[in-house]
């Protein structure tokens, strides 16, 4: 018998799908690699603009930087999650739901929001910092530079380690703990040995993760890094900046970038293969009663490093309510909700945008996640295996760059987007998508294929067995990934804010610009509604996810 | 409503590899028929070619007088249980059960009448309500089987139903199925590899092995007259000997190794001198009694051990050339033979099979 090839649904989806791939990530990131090697003068090819970045200390120092950053950070993230979470699996924890909720929430706003409140708190003229100096008599350590930016993104990334070692912990056989402790191994040795192994494929995953958004992110640096300068801050003010800016030489900062983050994540792939095993767990781990006096331990560093890293979140949703001047510059004794009126009165559009771009951004994720991973694992072919990689692409590519791809793709007469909410949402679709396409692949494959096939032999055809049957099975899972998702939108920065004008101005921008105006007051009111939104959709996430049962 | 199940030429490819080279075969109107065979030897890939799950590379495939093999699986009419049920367990116990039904477009009363009918069939009424997961594996297999049965489907098809249930269980379902099965008269294909459950609720067996059907039968003549020494020991058990054909006067005999000499009345296409492998059911074996005893013309050897299990007793006992053998007798009230006695034996003739010398071809009429 003959093949053939029929044109049905799912090869139109798989051609609307690449067409999309190859419009809006492909296309761009070939304009940024054009860019970055043509001569802005006289337009012929040129290595001029990555031997300016190698030639001068300036640039080059910038690159040692953002990679000392990030390895530290993946270092301290990984001595606080690690630990953090073992004893969270291994003991009972008063409050574990709680203490996981608050552990999630610390992670849940951008890093130059917490930037910004350490300043406000161990800052030169910090609270903290002026009470101690004050009681003692004692100058606390410089928080700005290279310690200020270690502190705000370990605080902020930890909680990821945390996660996925945990993950990894719930999925440990009790008998593996039994069967080490039959053969003399037990207590520390045997975390060592046994348990942190079999935690190391989760390990290097987090190790990615944390790296990836150290060394991607700028908000933090510019608010905190005083002349502590990484590349994403050159990328941003090569572009953007106020005097000087050169697209050209920022394009290669950005390819320079691009590799960087590419050759670590070819090493995490390498290492993650060489330590590839899978578990599941037939007897859970139990988790123990430790004595009184280890247990006070216990919850003293988990509710102690949480309140510390909750810390700047709690401090300006207290800064919102404090009285301010009218122009909103200056804090005054007493407390009322002026910073709120201000907000309500003169930047409810922010909110709303946020809703709006947000919003659609969400659905249109969720919508093209599903058809990708049930193209990706139910109807594997060339062209879908393609889909799938390409999809992949961003976890590689710093936010910025993707900002900057889009505006020199989009900033023409034909596709004019420049300036739209659709660029934006363009830009939080193509950096979440590829999450939310793992966690959809991994909760597809659970799903056993004679599952559609009992769905066919009822006479459901491919299309209705999908909408059907497999959405719904996917349905917790999703919803659960939907809201991590919306939570990292409405606290995205770092494209959007290369890509907003003045009628897509979210939330988030909205604080960065606050700050910059040095409008304290709304700034804090500002951070405080993202924090009560952020607060919401994790309750919200707590009851679905909740031991697994399925919800309609 | 019963359909004839016609295959003609089949053939599946897996890239160069050749699961099933060409097979044919017919089943019934109404009849119970089951694929039985070692795994990987085709049984499930002909199941799911049937059920239009698996690509078709050969032959032609009919239900009834239609042919079906463009026909995609949810256009055939087919009820599939499947080795995991495959149950929605998104969906309660009566929403699964009335899936197909809401697809057929049938009028909302006659979906719930329907629904509502194959779960009292099948026993499960009283679960209607919940989700599969607080079911046990052995209701989850009622729902599974309602599920399919609600369509009426022209043809049942089960890909290993039981495997998945404890021993007590499995026997317990397959007489729900076998009775069912029998009520509704439906064209049924099952898929096992275990041959007790095959012989328990077949009609007709097909015996496969790498693609190749070796035998089909009744369950009775497949383990009474084997094709081919593969049937003769994938059926039940039995004991193989090497063995020559040796013409005394008009009839043909079976001589053993030992000189046992058994004549034989229902050999075909046999000569004077050829080889043979003789297949002795432990069953056919018959002990005579010990050394002791006067007879001559039987076989030779020592009881190894003996196992008691209560209806019968088992025999492992080693012959005089060191071929072990095994004999099933059934208990007697005085003392079982001892390990290391010596014993004598004989076969019953009528029962016994013989096989040309490479086990492919039965010589018995």
């Amino acid at each position: 018998m003959i093949k053939k090839v029929k044109i049905d649904f799912w090869v139109i989806t798989t051609l609307i799908l690449l067409g999309l791939y190859l419009l809006f990530m492909v296309y761009p990131l070939y304009k940024v690699v054009n860019q970055s090697v043509i001569d802005e003068e006289t337009g012929r090819l040129t290595l001029r603009y990555f031997i300016k970045f190698f030639g001068q200390a300036y640039y080059s120092r910038t690159l040692l930087n953002s990679f000392k950053v990030a390895t530290a950070t993946c270092t301290i993230s990984l001595i606080l999650g690690v630990p953090l979470a073992y004893l969270y699996n291994m003991y009972e924890i008063k409050g574990r739901k709680l203490l996981q909720m608050l552990i999630i929430l610390s992670s849940m706003s951008a890093p130059f929001i917490g930037a910004y409140a350490w300043v406000k708190l161990l800052g030169r003229a910090g609270v903290i910092t002026v009470a101690i100096k004050a009681v003692t008599g004692i100058t606390i350590p410089n928080i700005y530079g290279f310690n200020g930016i270690l502190l705000v993104l370990s605080l902020k990334l930890f909680p990821l380690v945390f996660l996925y070692v945990s993950s990894a912990m719930k999925n440990l056989d009790n008998s593996l703990l039994e069967a080490s402790v039959n053969m003399g191994v037990s207590g520390m040795k045997r975390f060592l040995t046994v348990v942190l192994p079999l935690c190391m494929p989760s390990i290097l995953a987090a190790v990615l993760m944390v790296f990836m958004r150290a060394i991607a992110d700028f908000g933090t640096p510019l608010m905190i890094g005083e002349g502590y300068t990484t590349f994403p801050v050159i990328i941003y003010n090569e572009y953007v900046g106020e005097v000087g800016t050169n697209h050209h030489f920022a394009a290669a900062i950005a390819v320079i970038a691009i590799l960087i983050t590419m050759l670590f994540f070819f090493v995490q792939r390498y290492l993650t293969n060489r330590n590839r095993f899978s578990m599941s767990a037939m007897n859970h781990v139990e988790r123990k009663k430790s004595k009184p006096f280890a247990s006070f331990f216990i919850h003293l560093y988990g509710y102690g490093l949480v309140a510390i890293a909750l810390l700047p979140q709690v401090y300006l949703i207290y800064l919102s309510f404090r009285k301010t001047n009218p122009g909103g510059e200056v804090f005054q004794k007493g407390f009322s909700l002026d910073s709120y009126y201000h907000i309500f009165d003169r930047m409810g559009s922010a909110i709303w945008n946020t809703i709006r771009i947000c919003g659609s951004a969400l659905v249109l994720i969720i919508f093209l996640a599903i058809l990708i991973s049930y193209l990706t694992v139910r109807r594997r072919n060339f062209l879908n295996a393609t889909i799938d990689t390409l999809s992949m692409v961003p976890y590689v590519i710093p936010g910025s760059v993707v900002g900057i791809a889009l505006i020199l793709a989009f900033n023409n007469r034909y596709i004019p987007l420049v300036g739209t909410a659709t660029i934006i949402i363009v830009a939080m679709c193509i950096r979440r998508i590829p999450y939310t396409i793992r966690s959809s692949v991994a909760i597809l494959s659970q799903i056993p294929l004679s599952i559609d096939e009992a769905a066919e032999s009822l006479g459901a055809g491919k299309f209705k067995t999908l909408v059907k049957v497999t959405v719904p099975m996917m349905f917790n899972g999703i919803f659960a990934g939907a809201i991590m998702s919306w939570v990292t939108l409405i606290t995205e920065l770092s494209s959007s804010l290369l890509l907003y004008s003045f009628r897509t101005k979210t939330l988030n921008i909205a604080v960065y610009q606050a700050v910059g105006n040095g409008t304290d007051g709304r700034a804090s009111a500002l951070a405080a509604i993202v924090t009560v939104f952020t607060v919401l959709s994790l309750v919200l996430f707590n009851k679905i996810s909740k031991d697994g049962e399925i919800m309609m | 409503m019963d359909v004839k199940i016609t295959i003609s030429e089949a053939v599946k490819k897996y890239g160069d590899f050749v699961a099933i080279p060409d097979l044919s075969l017919e089943i019934h109107p109404g009849e119970f028929f089951t694929l039985l065979g070692p795994s990987g030897c085709g049984k499930t890939t002909l199941l799911r070619m049937i059920a239009g799950f698996n690509s078709i590379e050969g032959g032609k495939f009919y239900f009834g007088d239609r042919l079906i093999n463009d026909f995609n699986p949810a256009k055939r009419n087919i009820g599939m249980v499947f080795q995991n049920y495959a149950i929605f367990p998104h969906l309660t116990v009566r929403k699964n059960v009335a899936f197909g039904l809401k697809n057929k477009k049938l009028p909302k009363a006659q979906v719930m009448s329907k629904t509502e009918e194959m779960m009292s069939l099948m026993k499960i009424g009283e679960y209607a309500d919940r989700l599969p997961e607080k079911l046990s594996g052995g209701q989850q297999q009622r729902v599974a089987l309602a599920r399919a049965l609600a369509i009426e489907p022209e043809v049942l098809l089960m890909d290993e139903p039981l495997s998945n249930l404890d021993a007590k269980l499995r026997v317990e379902m397959r007489t729900v199925i076998k009775e069912i099965q029998n009520r509704l008269g439906i064209t049924t294909v099952y898929v096992t590899h275990d041959q007790e459950e095959a012989m328990a609720v077949s009609d007709r067996i097909a015996v496969m092995n790498r693609g190749v059907i070796l035998q089909i039968g009744t369950p009775k003549v497949l383990y009474q007259r084997p094709a081919n020494k593969f049937v003769a020991t994938f059926i039940g058990r039995t004991n193989l000997f090497n063995a020559v054909i040796r013409k005394h006067g008009d009839g043909m005999h079976i001589v053993f190794g030992n000189g046992y000499t058994v004549p034989m009345t229902n050999l075909i296409n046999v000569e004077e001198g050829q080889n043979v492998i003789v297949s002795v059911r432990p069953e056919e074996l018959v002990i005579v009694g010990n050394s002791s005893a006067d007879k001559t013309n039987c076989l030779v050897g020592m009881v190894l051990y003996s196992t008691f299990l209560g209806l019968n007793t088992h025999y492992v006992v080693e012959l005089e050339n060191g071929l072990r053998v095994e004999i099933i007798q059934e208990s007697q009230i005085d003392d079982i033979i001892e390990n290391g006695t010596k014993i004598r034996m004989v076969v019953k003739v009528e029962k016994i099979n013989v096989f040309t010398e490479d086990g492919k071809k039965t010589l018995v009429k």
